[in-house]
């Protein structure tokens, strides 16, 4: 347990999170190296049957990041984020994946070090919670 | 729907002919007022200047007892006791935390079903009023709302703050002439009453000073309190004003009554400082087209 | 099948000081479709991307990925380096292995196997890229202005200027708006309508303008470069062309004490009537809703008397189509009336007025001709009093934010009324002075120090009256909230500064979006303070917010300069990383189902139906079409699609997928 190293993705948008993880770089802000990002325009683009897919394959543990609401670069994508979310949340738990292995968040542009934050406080609540073997479950239902 | 009624320690003692006037009324109407079981003092001005939580506990435990005996609603007729009901649901309705915290003190579990009346809006809610009406009320009179009727907004969530409507609303029903004056939310001087009746001489004396300038013939109250100031401490307003206010202060369910045909005494009437007499007709200043006539204006 | 280049760049340290880079190219070389991989010390640099352009040239690449910094600094540089080597742009993308990785990490294998991830993702994707054009979408030059007021006179000036048509449109049977109710104007007292006048004539004589007056817009359809307006021509009842601006059937109309609306409601006006004398058309109009004739059918005297035979009682509103490119909204604004201050016997005294009245008061055109003369009475005011922030800044008013020019015009009434009243008295109750713009904080000072205006820090909580004058119940806070009180001749409130009417019927009319108290929204608060997130639709004056004349001049002139820098172009260009939906052959022809799901959740409007027929014109389905001058490449509706038939380029289902897999080490799809 104590050298499981989690894989986490994250899906973020280009626009308010991307941009924050850089500044995180450009600030030179050291954090975990087990999340690594996949761009997307907005969250609204974000499918969250996209999430299933990560664990069908390997991921134990995603963040989805965007703009904070009211200030989405397309007006309402992270609206209709937000909402996905919360029914998403209720498949999760009837699927019997723990809520936790999902972080829901808003990073701006501007919060180089709450991406850091983020990023370590959700490697460690996945190392405590473990590898996700629950995918194997997942692959039967046609999810791959 | 169950009304409750919530008399409060005034009603008892120094308001007891607003009580008599109101439960008159009530039989005229043929409603009942079951009051709540085992009631305590909702803390008034006390409590809430010394510790919060006993300010919130008390009428907590009022209102549980209330919901306890089913009552969807509860009149309270005294101003202040109607204000702290009001804030303690609002505020135990607001705060989860708070509302466990005081159920837990109170030793009852209070849900903040029971809605809290004042009496206007208790009245409001008679809609055959004005077929009662024997003897109109046809006097100009003053409405005064005092302090905690219409206020905090947020939280009574009742009539308008600033220039309120809803008492004159009633008066004109049973046919009094509500009149537009300044006064209407002004302080009287409230609790101050005992400790620095100096003031209340004089804010009380500015009440009545432009009720009479403008005619009014008596100033309508719903408030034990405001009914104190400006009736009692008569004797203090004069000596401060140094001169005579004869307008009687009313309170709004005594008006009704005498509206409805209601003996005065029934009514508690007689219990005022200020007696309650109206001058006749005669003596009424003449009216301009009258004046004209006799060849003055 | 793909032959994808690989450059790893060590950007200097800065990525090379954590990340094995050599590991990293020789890994992805190993990639299934990678034709070529290497590494360089800094690609950005002109033998950098001569590297890159000669590898497309030689291994014949269809595809690249620059392992480097984030695609945010340098996606532009190299897309542009490859579009030059003949590669589509579109099919080079970034793997930001610097701000994502070797900036943040420490340096180990742990580094070095997420940057090898990240370029194994991002070659994954690529293979999947499409090869796109920019879409370009043409431009009508016709410019359509909203509202006839400063601002709008202003941007239509400008655009005019350029060479390009303009449609004025403004309800009001004139141009002018508010400012030419106003007398003067701060911070130099100028007399507003000298100002102005120009202006409108200017307007009225351009040969780009036409200008619709009494006219309002009926409907906007259409998108940036290519809207179709109908603009709704409300009837006078006269024949423009006849009517001379005599003003004789004015004179005659023998109803002359309907409120004027000009006049704040404290002046009067006839039925038939031109609403100031230096009205832009210098027409008049029936006001239909008290003409004798049009409420009972006599009278007709206009008529008669009209030398030119100009009136036509039967008139119609007259619908005009036009084809615009652009629209400025110019609607501007209000002052709140109504019952919304009975404390302060708003409504209920005569003598209790607010801005837009006191202007009328002072003008010299205004009912009392420029005397100061109170409304109820006529007498001449001897003490007044000012109310600073009546419902502004006010969160039990239902109004939080500052109306910005009261204080101002505050001081200038003031001002106006001791210039005029030499002995008068008058007071201001004020909360703060916010004076912020150029000579404003003097002018204040003026009012003080000068004109001995007295200023009372303070809010007003009664104002009621006694013995024919006015209480106004007040705190002094500066001397320790001192109560105050003032016998007042006449009050003047500075009522909070509020949306038009019709704000909110014209933002959906247009799609335009507003804020909870109807004002349009910016683009950006900060940086695009004069567009609107409706692509072509811009924003000038106070419908954005309240603001004053130099500031909302200020704006015109810069949504005009949008304006003309969309029409200086003979087409548009947009990025095309947009929304398509998928067509497919016959009979299927698309596996949209209509459900339209995606045109509800568009925040662009950029969905449209479309109606396939089959060969015998008969209607077979209707399905989405993403508008590509519209479309801002959210993706919001490819996510909400039920059927998958919606996809974005540049982040395609596949693309995604993809990604995601290729991140986790699992392999690609077989698609």
């Amino acid at each position: 347990m104590s050298d499981f190293n989690p894989k986490i993705v994250a899906f973020v948008c280009n626009w308010c999170t991307y941009a924050g993880a850089d500044l995180t770089g450009t600030s030179r802000m050291k954090y975990s190296p087990q999340v690594s990002i996949i761009r997307f325009p907005c969250t609204g683009r974000i499918d969250f049957m996209l999430l299933l897919k990560a664990f069908a394959n390997g991921a134990d543990g995603i963040i989805v990041s965007g703009c904070h609401p009211n200030d989405c670069h397309y007006s309402s994508g992270n609206f209709h984020a937000r909402r996905r979310w919360i029914i998403f949340r209720a498949l999760l738990d009837f699927l019997g994946i723990d809520v936790r292995r999902v972080q829901f968040s808003w990073v701006s542009a501007a919060e180089g070090a709450k991406w850091a934050e983020l990023v370590n406080s959700t490697a460690d609540h996945i190392r405590q919670l473990g590898p996700f073997s629950g995918y194997q479950r997942l692959r039967g239902l046609g999810v791959e | 729907m169950k009304t409750g009624f919530y008399p409060g320690c005034s009603m008892k003692g120094s308001a007891r002919e607003y009580s008599e006037s109101l439960l008159a009324v009530a039989r005229a109407l043929g409603r009942e007022l079951p009051e709540i079981p085992d009631w305590n003092c909702c803390g008034a001005t006390a409590a809430h200047n010394l510790d919060r939580n006993l300010a919130l506990a008390l009428p907590a435990r009022i209102l549980a007892a209330a919901e306890k005996d089913g009552m969807d609603e509860v009149l309270v007729p005294c101003a202040a006791c109607y204000s702290r009901l009001s804030v303690t649901r609002h505020e135990l309705l607001e705060d989860e935390e708070l509302r466990q915290k005081i159920s837990g003190l109170i030793e009852a579990d209070y849900r903040g079903t029971a809605r809290v009346l004042n009496i206007i809006e208790w009245l409001a809610g008679v809609p055959e009023l004005e077929k009662l009406v024997k003897v109109p009320f046809a006097r100009r009179v003053a409405c005064y709302y005092g302090c905690l009727l219409v206020r905090p907004a947020g939280v009574v969530k009742f009539d308008r703050p600033e220039e309120p409507q809803s008492m004159d609303l009633l008066m004109k029903k049973i046919g009094a002439e509500p009149l537009d004056w300044a006064f209407k939310t002004e302080c009287c001087g409230a609790g101050f009453s005992v400790s620095r009746t100096d003031l209340v001489a004089r804010l009380s004396g500015l009440i009545l000073d432009d009720a009479v300038s403008r005619g009014a013939e008596a100033v309508i109250v719903a408030c034990p309190m405001c009914h104190l100031n400006l009736d009692m401490r008569r004797p203090n307003i004069e000596k401060l004003a140094k001169k005579k206010f004869n307008i009687p202060v009313i309170y709004l369910t005594q008006a009704l009554g005498l509206a409805i045909g209601l003996a005065p005494k029934k009514l508690g009437l007689q219990r005022h400082k200020v007696a309650v007499k109206f001058p006749p007709p005669e003596a009424k200043p003449p009216s301009a087209d009258k004046l004209a006539a006799v060849g003055e204006v | 099948m793909a032959r994808i280049g690989v450059f790893v760049c060590l950007c200097g340290e800065n990525i090379s000081a954590t990340v094995d880079v050599q590991k990293v190219a020789a890994a992805a070389a190993k990639i299934p479709g990678v034709a070529h991989s290497v590494e360089y010390k800094y690609m950005c640099s002109d033998p950098g991307q001569q590297m890159i352009q000669n590898a497309i040239k030689e291994k014949n690449l269809t595809g690249v990925v620059v392992a480097a910094c984030s695609p945010r600094m340098h996606e532009p540089t190299f897309r542009r380096a490859c579009s030059e080597a003949g590669l589509n742009p579109f099919l080079c993308e970034m793997a930001n292995i610097r701000e994502h990785c070797s900036w943040v990490h420490e340096k180990s294998d742990a580094t070095t196997n997420k940057a090898i991830d990240i370029v194994r993702t991002l070659v994954a994707k690529v293979k999947k890229n499409k090869a796109l054009q920019p879409i370009k979408v043409p431009v009508t030059k016709t410019a359509l202005v909203i509202g006839g007021g400063i601002a709008g006179i202003q941007a239509s000036l400008d655009i005019a200027n350029c060479g390009h048509k303009v449609i004025l449109v403004e309800k009001e049977p004139s141009i002018g708006g508010h400012m030419s109710q106003l007398s003067e104007t701060f911070p130099t007292l100028d007399c507003s309508q000298c100002i102005l006048t120009p202006r409108m004539v200017e307007v009225a004589q351009h040969a780009n303008i036409t200008l619709y007056s009494y006219s309002e817009l009926e409907s906007l359809d259409g998108f940036i470069g290519n809207f179709k307006a109908r603009i709704r021509k409300k009837a006078r009842s006269l024949d423009e062309k006849l009517c001379t601006g005599c003003g004789l059937c004015a004179l005659k109309c023998p109803l002359k004490k309907i409120p004027s609306e000009f006049d704040a409601g404290l002046g009067t006006r006839p039925a038939i009537y031109v609403p100031f004398p230096q009205a832009v058309p210098n027409k008049p109009v029936i006001d239909r809703s008290h003409c004798t004739y049009y409420l009972k059918g006599k009278c007709r005297l206009c008529e008669k008397v009209c030398p030119t035979q100009a009136i036509r009682f039967d008139q119609e509103d007259e619908i005009v189509e036009a084809e615009v490119g652009a629209v400025v909204l110019a609607s501007g604004f209000d002052i709140k009336h109504g019952d919304f201050f009975p404390e302060y016997g708003y409504g209920k005294y005569k003598d209790v007025i607010d801005g837009l009245q006191f202007e009328r008061l002072a003008s010299a055109s205004g009912p009392t001709l420029g005397e100061m003369r109170r409304p109820s009475d006529g007498k001449v005011p001897e003490t007044v009093v000012f109310v600073a922030c009546a419902g502004s800044r006010d969160p039990a008013k239902g109004i939080e934010y500052c109306s910005k020019i009261c204080c101002m015009y505050t001081a200038k009434h003031a001002m106006l009324y001791k210039h005029k009243v030499h002995q008068g008295k008058p007071y201001v109750f004020y909360m703060d002075i916010r004076a912020g713009g150029k000579m404003y904080e003097e002018f204040v000072r003026r009012a003080m120090e000068e004109d001995g205006v007295q200023y009372i820090r303070g809010r007003v909580s009664r104002i009621y009256e006694r013995g024919g004058k006015l209480i106004v119940k007040g705190a002094d806070t500066l001397l320790g909230a001192r109560p105050m009180e003032i016998e007042a001749d006449m009050v003047v409130l500075a009522t909070a500064g509020v949306a038009n009417a019709g704000a909110e019927e014209l933002a959906q009319k247009v799609h335009v979006s507003y804020d909870s108290y109807y004002f349009y929204s910016e683009a950006h608060p900060k940086l695009r303070p004069v567009e609107t997130n409706t692509a072509g639709i811009f924003l000038a004056g106070a419908c954005q917010a309240p603001k004053d004349i130099p500031e909302a001049v200020a704006q015109a002139s810069g949504a005009a300069s949008k304006v003309a820098a969309m029409f200086s172009q003979a087409e548009l260009v947009r990025e095309p990383l947009i929304a398509v939906v998928d067509r497919q052959a016959p009979p299927l022809y698309s596996t949209c189902v209509g459900c339209f799901l995606c045109q509800t959740s568009c925040p662009y409007q950029a969905i449209e139906k479309e109606e396939i027929h089959g060969r015998d014109g008969q209607l077979i389905k209707t399905v989405a079409k993403v508008n590509p001058g519209l479309c801002q490449g959210c993706g919001t509706c490819v996510a909400l699609c039920r059927s998958k038939s919606i996809d974005i380029q540049g982040f395609s289902h596949e693309q995604v997928y993809d990604e995601v897999l290729a991140l986790l080490n699992r392999g690609e799809s077989d698609v």
